[in-house]
């Protein structure tokens, strides 16, 4: 069965929240509905689940391999031919130190813009059930299902108040 | 923050996006001068290629010049944007909704200004610069000298340059989408694909937040190592005896942050001058970054007073010809005067005055005045640093710019200013969605008889 998905769209924060309830109540599934704004909103505005993310990883794995990187190309260009200038040291700890800090540092900024936008779930190819006026104030709520459950999920958004009912599949 | 007025969500697109979605009147003069006049500078490079670095006022002793002062002057001003941003975020400071962006876009810029100076026109050969990085030798393997503070320099500035691009970059997501819902034909196409199909869903906001934190706190300490890493160039050298100096990495951090902010206050004024956004820039956030600057100018003024203190209380022969040109010997006794006015006791005991950190047109003058001033603190430490008598030494020379150095100069400024006209042509200078989101945090409360705004915060 193809998914399809429709948005209402609501002009008054609680009408939204109260939408999102009444959706809920009409057996769609968590994953099935979410609430779409211009702004953020505090966390639970619309009764919604608090989102799950692991983000925290990324920039560790990031600085953890900027650092393996730092340590290879100080240690291992010094290594390549060892030329000792000046009576210093091959390995000069502090030097080595910098450039260890900063390819840690690049790897965890790194890993962390690439965690935001995997986590965000972006790039999306396929808007889905969208309107411009969400970014101007209005509020969506989306319910995403199989084609067959399209109708009553419709019926709830309306019931719920919505100014606006829009099918994906019509504004595609 | 007294001054506020409730706007829908609406209006601050209409408001914000004024000169994204229409190009203003000025927007195009003002870039054709600034061309001509970064070209006229690029022009006066190709000159400098062609005949080589005799046509600057380089020469022994004094082979750091204009360029590099610059160098040091753009880095100082990139440290802004982080400043501003980063530690606003990290605290959560209200005021800081409408200045974040254009602070991290004059960060980027000025970056690119501080590259353009020194690796491109300063070492002379710029084809020559990818031997930082690269082997000079592959087949052999000859490698860079890590243990040179010139190459712990490019890693630190790529660094912080990848760093705050990513940040802005994450940052514009939200903001580019709302030009994409208000563009048409390609254009919207353009935005449909820089915004990544962000529709505005609670993880996506969520991710946004702790994005702006989580970046902030690794950001940091990337901009205090820059910095740190720039005094080191002179600190850590073997040449003027002057810089060896261990709170180099400090003082030329607040330096930099003193510049910087000055920086960000010019540019407030500049957009409420070119965009009238008012409503959105006021003198209440006139007046906080103006108590800031006051915190930041003190603190830097201790350092400079410090290093004065160390430098006069070992009385090395080398350090006191430095201080002694700096001091008694025209013509930079005469600019370190005018250092010490424009960057410090014409400013700060403005700042003083409530009137003066609430007018757009003092906060104007006075943050320009400090940046004369920071590059005139530059060019001091480095030119007389260098023409210092010391035993040994048979060059005793002076310095004076060329047309063309200061041709390159010129560039580098108008870089910066035309790289901010650009970015405001095709994006908001302003973010939009956190200024929605302050909108949507605040509520009037009543407290006795007045009514005031307050901010609702998780």
């Amino acid at each position: 069965m193809a998914q399809r998905s429709v948005l209402g769209l609501f002009t008054d924060v609680d009408a939204a929240a109260d939408a999102m309830d009444a959706v809920a109540a009409a057996g769609f599934g968590q994953g099935e509905y979410e609430v779409l704004t211009g702004t953020p909103y505090p966390e639970g505005t619309f009764g919604e689940e608090e989102p799950v993310h692991k983000l925290y990883r990324f920039p560790l794995v990031g600085a953890a391999c900027g650092f393996i990187v730092g340590v290879l190309l100080t240690a291992g260009t010094q290594l390549a031919f060892p030329l000792v200038t000046g009576g210093k040291p091959l390995l000069s700890i502090p030097p080595m130190a910098i450039i260890i800090y900063e390819g840690t540092m690049l790897g965890a900024i790194l890993f962390t813009v690439f965690g935001i936008i995997f986590e965000s779930r972006l790039p999306r190819l396929f808007m889905g059930a969208y309107d411009t006026r969400i970014t101007e104030g209005y509020i969506g709520v989306a319910i995403s299902a199989d084609e067959e459950r399209m109708e009553s999920a419709e019926d709830v958004l309306r019931g719920a108040g919505a100014d606006e009912v829009k099918r994906s599949w019509e504004s595609e | 923050m007294q001054e506020h007025v409730q706007l829908d969500q609406k209006q601050i697109n209409q408001e914000l996006l004024s000169g994204v979605l229409k190009t203003p009147r000025w927007w195009l003069p003002a870039v054709i001068g600034l061309t001509i006049v970064f070209l006229t500078g690029l022009s006066a490079f190709g000159y400098m290629l062609n005949k080589g670095v005799g046509v600057t006022g380089l020469n022994r002793p004094v082979f750091w010049g204009f360029f590099m002062v610059n160098f040091v002057f753009w880095i100082g001003i990139s440290h802004a944007g982080i400043m501003i941003s980063a530690i606003l975020r990290l605290t959560q400071a209200e005021w800081r909704r409408p200045i974040t962006r254009a602070a991290e876009v004059l960060t980027v810029f000025s970056l690119m200004g501080a590259l353009m100076a020194a690796p491109l026109v300063h070492v002379g050969r710029p084809w020559r610069a990818d031997l930082w990085v690269f082997p000079y030798d592959f087949a052999r393997g000859i490698w860079i000298n890590i243990r040179s503070p010139f190459i712990w320099d490019p890693s630190a500035v790529m660094t912080y340059l990848t760093a705050s691009t990513l940040f802005v970059m994450v940052a514009l997501l939200p903001d580019l989408a709302i030009v994409r819902d208000r563009s048409t034909g390609l254009r919207r196409t353009i935005y449909s694909f820089l915004c990544l199909g962000w529709r505005g869903s609670p993880r996506q906001w969520k991710l946004q937040a702790v994005a702006g934190i989580l970046l902030s706190a690794l950001v940091l300490p990337v901009f205090v190592s820059v910095h740190s890493i720039v005094s080191w160039d002179f600190a850590a050298q073997i040449g003027p005896e002057g810089w060896h100096s261990t709170i180099f990495a400090p003082y030329f951090i607040i330096g930099a942050i003193h510049s910087g902010v000055s920086a960000v206050a010019t540019i407030m004024v500049v957009m409420v001058w070119l965009w009238g956004w008012k409503k959105y820039l006021t003198p209440d956030h006139m007046d906080a970054i103006g108590r800031l600057l006051i915190v930041v100018a003190v603190t830097w003024f201790f350092f400079f007073f410090l290093e004065w203190v160390f430098a006069l209380y070992t009385l090395e022969k080398a350090e006191t010809a430095m201080r002694d040109l700096q001091v008694f010997q025209w013509p930079w006794n005469g600019l370190f005067l005018l250092f010490l006015i424009t960057a410090f006791f014409f400013p700060v005991p403005m700042w003083m005055f409530r009137n003066v950190r609430r007018s757009f047109f003092w906060m104007f003058v006075t943050t320009i005045s400090v940046n004369v001033g920071m590059w005139l603190e530059r060019f001091l430490i480095i030119i007389p640093g260098l023409m210092r008598r010391s035993p040994m030494v048979f060059d005793w020379g002076s310095y004076r710019p060329s047309i063309i150095e200061i041709a390159m100069v010129v560039m580098t400024f108008a870089w910066v200013m035309l790289g901010m006209l650009l970015f405001s042509r095709f994006f908001p200078l302003i973010p939009l969605f956190d200024i929605k989101e302050g909108m949507v945090g605040r509520v009037l409360i009543k407290i006795g008889r007045r009514t005031v705004p307050a901010s609702i915060r998780e």
